[in-house]
């Protein structure tokens, strides 16, 4: 289809949820375990030259300064690291940024990922943690949460197109019903629309059930250029797209809260790059940490109609066996949303899915995959398109 | 660009090396100290901006003046805060929203004297402001919004 940008040729991802007494350093260097142990021909201290990893905030466990920390712990000092910020889309903007290294050759073979530590922390003091990705003098000073943003955004979206707090609600049951699928997901509970509709109210017309979890867990994957991959796996999946686009950082200042600009953006960036179309996507991995951005997300991405998506999850077309499977991890809202891992953790499904590792959850003969990952109230959106390089 | 000068007020405001308000986030909240809404006109493309920034976001211009807004707005969207950060605790459930002003600009801001289930899209909001001003930073007067009838 078109040149890849670069190949993963391994992945690791720590199983999410509350993981008491493990901290970044620790759960980083579980998942880099997997990973390494996954890739028998890589012998890591020789052959990485780099690390990229995303976090969102030194506030959970009052540590900055992290990318040497991280780096130490799976063993990979003097190598240069790299951390980037970007709210939940933190580790996707490290992808991006490691993909800039190996296209620019600087670098070949890089291990990118992403971890946060939440849940020692209690639910408010994660709430506050969370609103410091909004606009501060104007959202967070006005006592608007991060789930009131998101709110605000499904109820623009219910005047504007008819949708309805049942289909929020459908968007929650279908990830549950992966996340069972998923034994490193956070969740593992089936529910039904009746519980969700019926939980502790959020922030209107958001319940608790329309909420992702706080977790804790990290990802990675080793990311080489593509012409080294095939020395490391038979089984490379390659990066054949990638898009990023930013908005402001408020949502108050923009002209559509139905929308989510930055998704459409990056998608269109893509798309383009890699020289397919919505309708080619055998498996998307989507930024759900409100079960209303999964209903924006179909329509921003072009696998419905602008203002259909609630029909889309009426149809059942993003179930696995659907018309595009959608979140097969679980999501963010089953399988977990430790804030930084969270992007690297949806390309470790994809590449589970490319690579038919993905057990029951398995999409059959998936060959394109595609992650969206935004960041705070859609400030920042990046996608990434994938397809198996076997 | 017009000069409010600091004479012409009670209040302290950072000035510029002119004596001139400077057009920024902290003058805009110590304007509300004074029960003013305020943003800033552009000089080139006329469009009106608040919060005030540096540069029209329109055109990019950078010759700016303040200007007072009415106040009066139209609901754009909203949401009931149920479980809200510690400082709003004893307030919650609390209605906020996203209010388009007459002039323009789109505020954010808490909704009172609005029962939850009274609040629509499109409807009127006033705004108005506290009168505490918090003893550390920031020190910033809030404004809210109430029903404009």
């Amino acid at each position: 289809m078109t040149s890849p940008l670069a190949s993963i040729v391994s992945a690791g991802v720590t199983k999410f949820g509350v993981r008491e007494g493990l901290y970044t350093r620790e759960l980083f260097a579980e998942a880099a375990k997997e990973a390494f142990a996954q890739c028998p021909n890589l012998d890591p201290k020789r052959d990485i030259q780099a690390l990229f990893v995303g976090m969102m905030s030194e506030s959970y466990e009052h540590q900055a300064h992290i990318a040497p920390l991280l780096l130490d712990w799976v063993g990979l000092l003097p190598n240069p690291a790299f951390r980037a910020e970007g709210a939940c889309a933190s580790s996707s903007i490290a992808l991006r940024t490691a993909l800039f290294a190996i296209a620019s050759g600087m670098h070949e073979i890089v291990l990118v990922g992403g971890v946060e530590k939440m849940t020692h922390l209690s639910t408010t003091g994660v709430t506050e943690i969370l609103a410091m990705a909004s606009d501060f003098p104007f959202e967070q000073w006005h006592g608007i949460s991060f789930p009131g943003i998101f709110a605000m955004m499904a109820v623009d979206h219910m005047h504007k197109y008819g949708t309805t707090q049942e289909q929020l609600a459908k968007v929650a049951v279908k990830n549950h019903e992966h996340g069972l699928l998923n034994p490193k997901a956070h969740l593992q509970k089936r529910i039904t629309v009746q519980d969700v509709l019926s939980s502790q109210p959020v922030a209107w017309p958001l319940k608790l059930y329309d909420c992702c979890p706080r977790s804790d867990g990290a990802s990675c994957i080793i990311l080489t250029s593509p012409k080294l991959a095939r020395k490391f796996t038979d089984t490379p999946v390659n990066i054949i797209g990638s898009g990023q686009a930013q908005d402001t950082l408020g949502l108050f200042e923009r002209d559509d809260f139905s929308t989510m600009k930055v998704t459409r953006l990056a998608a269109e960036k893509a798309y383009k790059m890699a020289n397919v179309q919505p309708k080619d996507i055998d498996v998307a991995e989507l930024h759900d940490c409100f079960t209303i951005a999964e209903i924006i997300a179909y329509e921003d991405l072009g696998f419905c109609e602008k203002g259909e998506g609630g029909k889309l999850i009426d149809e059942g077309a993003t179930y696995i066996g659907g018309r595009i499977p959608t979140n097969t991890s679980g999501g963010l809202k089953a399988k977990g949303h430790p804030v930084g891992a969270t992007g690297v953790a949806q390309t470790c499904e994809i590449y589970s899915q490319l690579t038919n590792q993905a057990g029951k959850r398995q999409v059959p003969n998936a060959e394109i995959g595609l992650s969206e990952n935004v960041g705070g109230s859609a400030s920042t959106g990046v996608i990434h398109i994938y397809e198996r390089g076997d | 660009m017009k000069v409010l000068k600091s004479e012409e007020k009670k209040t302290s405001f950072i000035l510029d090396a002119n004596g001139a308000i400077v057009q920024n986030v902290e003058n805009f909240y110590r304007f509300c100290a004074e029960r003013k809404l305020m943003g800033v006109k552009c000089r080139s493309c006329g469009s009106v901006t608040s919060p005030p920034r540096p540069f029209c976001p329109k055109c990019l211009a950078t010759v700016l003046e303040w200007t007072e807004l009415k106040g009066q707005g139209e609901l754009l969207t909203f949401t009931v805060i149920h479980f809200p950060p510690s400082q709003f605790q004893a307030l919650a459930p609390y209605p906020v929203g996203i209010v388009k002003m007459y002039e323009g600009p789109h505020l954010p801001g808490i909704i009172k004297n609005v029962k939850s289930e009274d609040l629509k899209i499109g409807m009127r909001l006033q705004v108005d402001f506290e009168s505490a001003i918090p003893k550390e930073w920031p020190r910033w007067p809030r404004y809210f919004f109430k029903s404009a009838v």
